[in-house]
């Protein structure tokens, strides 16, 4: 019986030869032409590297704002609207998340995040070809922000040219520490991913500077000690740690860990940041909503307010 | 502030003898028996950089240097880790190494160890278990030993390493130590520990494991420890309690229970538990004036493998073999077989063997025994699979619990299920060696915390 039905629609589709061939093929023309060709159009204006980002904001005496979100969390499509809408409501730069089994440098938000993103089914080409969509739409550059484990399995060399053809310029990667970063610094170097490195409350002076020399695209001060997530107040000591910094370099200094609020956005940047970033409260607002549509709505209203308190 | 004093202390201390204690043998030898503290050690100030490596002669080439200052073992190991923790890693190096070296921590430690801990433990001639697999092959087969680690206060190994951390955690003025526990012993020690030295304690663990191996947690809590849940497994566990530590670097001691994680945890479990071996090479000699031939030990993380192994590890002669919990069987994916099974990746601050998907996420184990259901292993024992020195086998769940059927019945003597695990392979090995070969099988827990689980199951095999 299904058989002969087969075989009937065999006949059908092959019989009229002329008309529904061309038919389908203009259709799927036309599929086409939306996919790919804005996306070309787009490449055009490709968007700057994160360093070439910060120059020009600090020429226009502004002070970068840089969300984090988890890719897949509720689902990589609200993700690929996500960035869209962090985009339009003035990002400078978007960092995002890689879900990773064992995030150990993330508070309970992020940590949640990553295992609902992995429990949906979210891996690493699920993500790559999202981006290869949405990065060509986007005007500000991406930074991922991934841990070693993932890069080591798909090898560094292969990772970094593969996130290198989505049109990804930065790349953050919170467990390898200054001595390790040998091979990760080559790599990207050859593929023109920048490589952001991290400072600490905890680093001792000397150490930060060795830090700050390797770093590209921006240093990354981590506000407190402790896993990422959203604080009542971000610590004081922040200023001297950002003066200490802007003595040994001229890289541009960007804080994160704990920044929730629109004070502590004004205050970072009162203290002489060139950039903040906002992780946790992002990620929960999203992971939190109903619906990914209100999610959507809350993180642009939330995205503005935040906007709003920076220079 | 807590750097300046660290510099200042070990500038100030100068190594004036190392602790030993030294025995008598009828054949008029003596052999020296280090507790913890390497032998012949003549610099002044302690070297902070160097670790020790281990070297066997590899049967592959590993690349890397011998000798660094990260930590690493072939390519094993490092340090792995957020930059926030790098400089307390580096002060907790300078600390361990001091205090190795330091003769009234030593004594100290040496003391606890025998009053408190009831070390030296014994090395145990399992006869009837001998006579059951010489029964099988006409009379022939090796003579088991027990190292009876089970007999340790706490029951198991694991106080070896809780006590000297928490000492160690106590001289570096912490307040309260963190940790996480899979099976609830080295939980157990560590509530012990710091019980006796005054310290607050917390043990993460896992909620199926405070489950399944509720006595233990029980006996934490009387302990006046707090016991934190967790969701997931052990590696769940563990990782809370890393970012636990994290958040209050200043007043808390990550007390690590196993020979993994970032440098310097793996060297200093290793250092601390290597009074196994140390002793088994002492009673060795006194009971048959020789080696051992072969060392038996489960591997969960390695911390009691490695304890029994490293004293042996240039003695080529002597056979390493690592037991891994083969679960439900390796077919079904429901094992914790890493350095069987897995590959090469970064574990909880170090590069080591590691259970993962082709995404590099890390990959839930399973195993009948708490304390073995672990996706990754320490780094060392990664390097003696790599280059050969030891080998690695394999043992299910039901192998297991048969093991600690056997062990009650001809010995008297409850083994924990992960010891189990060795005890199980020697199905396998006992009838590939000679006569009267000595195997020393590393007894690394007691087993009544595992009752119920092996009574259930006997009753649920029955019905």
């Amino acid at each position: 019986m299904a058989l002969a039905l087969k075989s009937s629609c065999f006949l059908q589709l092959k019989k009229p030869e002329g008309g529904f061939q061309v038919c389908f093929s203009s259709k799927r023309a036309i599929i086409s032409v939306k996919r790919y060709t804005p996306v070309a159009a787009i490449r055009t204006m490709e968007s700057a590297g994160l360093s070439a980002t910060f120059k020009r904001l600090k020429e226009q005496g502004r002070v970068a704002f840089i969300p984090y979100i988890t890719a897949g969390d509720p689902d990589l499509s609200t993700t690929a609207e996500a960035l869209k809408v962090l985009d339009s409501c003035g990002s400078d730069i978007i960092e995002l998340g890689v879900p990773y089994s064992d995030p150990l440098a993330d508070g309970p938000v992020i940590q949640a995040a990553a295992t609902r993103s992995l429990e949906k089914g979210t891996n690493f080409n699920a993500i790559i070809s999202m981006l290869k969509e949405v990065v060509p739409q986007l005007s500000c550059p991406i930074a991922l922000f991934t841990y070693y484990n993932p890069i080591l399995k798909r090898g560094t060399d292969r990772f970094m040219s593969t996130i290198r053809d989505t049109g990804v310029h930065g790349l953050v990667v919170p467990d390898v520490p200054l001595e390790e970063t040998e091979s990760l610094r080559t790599e990207a170097k050859k593929n023109g991913i920048e490589l952001v490195l991290l400072t600490t409350p905890t680093t001792p002076t000397d150490r930060m500077k060795a830090i700050v020399d390797a770093a590209e695209g921006f240093v990354y001060l981590v506000s407190s000690v402790g896993v990422t997530g959203a604080r009542s107040s971000i610590s004081g000591s922040v200023q001297s740690l950002l003066q200490d910094i802007k003595k040994a370099t001229t890289k541009p200094v960007a804080v994160g860990f704990g920044i929730s609020k629109p004070e502590h956005v004004k205050q970072v940047a009162g203290w002489g940041a060139d950039g903040v970033i906002v992780g946790s409260a992002m990620v929960k607002l999203l992971g939190e909503a109903k619906s990914p549509q209100e999610g959507l709505k809350e993180l642009e209203i939330f995205t503005l307010s935040l906007k709003e308190a920076l220079p | 502030m807590k750097m300046l004093a660290c510099k200042l202390q070990l500038q100030g201390a100068l190594v004036v003898s190392k602790y030993s204690r030294t025995r008598e043998l009828r054949d008029g030898n003596s052999v020296s028996q280090a507790v913890v503290t390497r032998e012949n050690f003549k610099t002044k100030v302690p070297e902070l950089t160097v670790t020790y490596v281990p070297s066997p002669t590899p049967s592959i080439q590993t690349k890397d240097l011998p000798i660094t200052t990260s930590g690493k073992f072939g390519r094993f190991g490092g340090k792995f880790v957020p930059e926030t923790l790098v400089s307390c890693l580096i002060q907790l190096e300078a600390q361990f190494r001091n205090a190795l070296h330091d003769h009234v921590f030593q004594e100290e430690l040496g003391l606890a160890l025998r009053d408190y801990a009831g070390r030296e433990t014994p090395l145990y001639e399992a006869e009837r278990l001998s006579e059951y697999y010489k029964r099988k092959n006409n009379g022939k087969g090796p003579d088991i030993y027990l190292k009876r680690e089970d007999l340790n206060h706490s029951g198991s190994h694991k106080m070896n390493n809780a006590l000297a951390q928490a000492m160690l955690a106590k001289r570096m003025g912490c307040k309260s130590v963190v940790t996480a526990t899979g099976s609830g012993q080295h939980g157990l020690a560590t509530a012990a520990a710091c019980a006796k030295l005054a310290l607050e304690c917390t043990v993460f663990m896992a909620a199926k494991d405070i489950e399944r191996q509720y006595s233990n947690v029980r006996l934490i809590k009387l302990l006046g420890a707090q016991v934190e849940a967790v969701e997931g497994g052990f590696r769940d566990a563990a990782s809370e309690a890393f970012r636990n530590w994290v958040g209050d670097l200043e007043n808390r001691y990550h007390l690590s229970g196993s020979a993994v994680g970032p440098h310097p945890c793996p060297t200093m479990v290793r250092e601390f538990q290597s009074v196994i071996g140390k002793e088994t090479r002492m009673q060795a000699l006194e009971k048959w004036g020789g080696k051992p031939d072969v060392l038996v030990a489960s591997v969960g993380t390695g911390s009691n493998a490695l304890g029994l192994f490293h004293e042996f590890i240039n003695d080529t002669d002597v056979r390493l073999v690592g037991v891994e919990a083969g679960g439900l069987g390796l077919d079904t994916g429901k094992h914790a077989s890493t350095l069987t099974t897995g590959e090469v990746g970064v574990y909880h601050g170090a590069i080591t063997f590691l259970l993962q998907d082709q995404d590099g996420q890390v990959v839930h184990p399973y195993s009948i025994a708490a304390g073995m259901e672990s996706p990754g292993v320490g780094p060392e024992l990664s390097f003696l699979k790599e280059s050969g020195r030891a080998e690695f086998f394999v043992a299910n769940d039901q192998e297991a619990v048969d093991a600690y059927e056997r062990l009650c019945k001809l010995e008297g003597i409850f083994p924990s299920l992960e010891a189990a695990h060795a005890m199980a392979i020697l199905d396998k090995l006992v009838p590939t060696l000679r006569n009267g070969a000595k195997v020393v099988v590393n007894c690394s827990g007691r087993g009544d915390k595992d009752a119920a689980i092996v009574f259930n199951r006997g009753i649920f095999d029955k019905a």
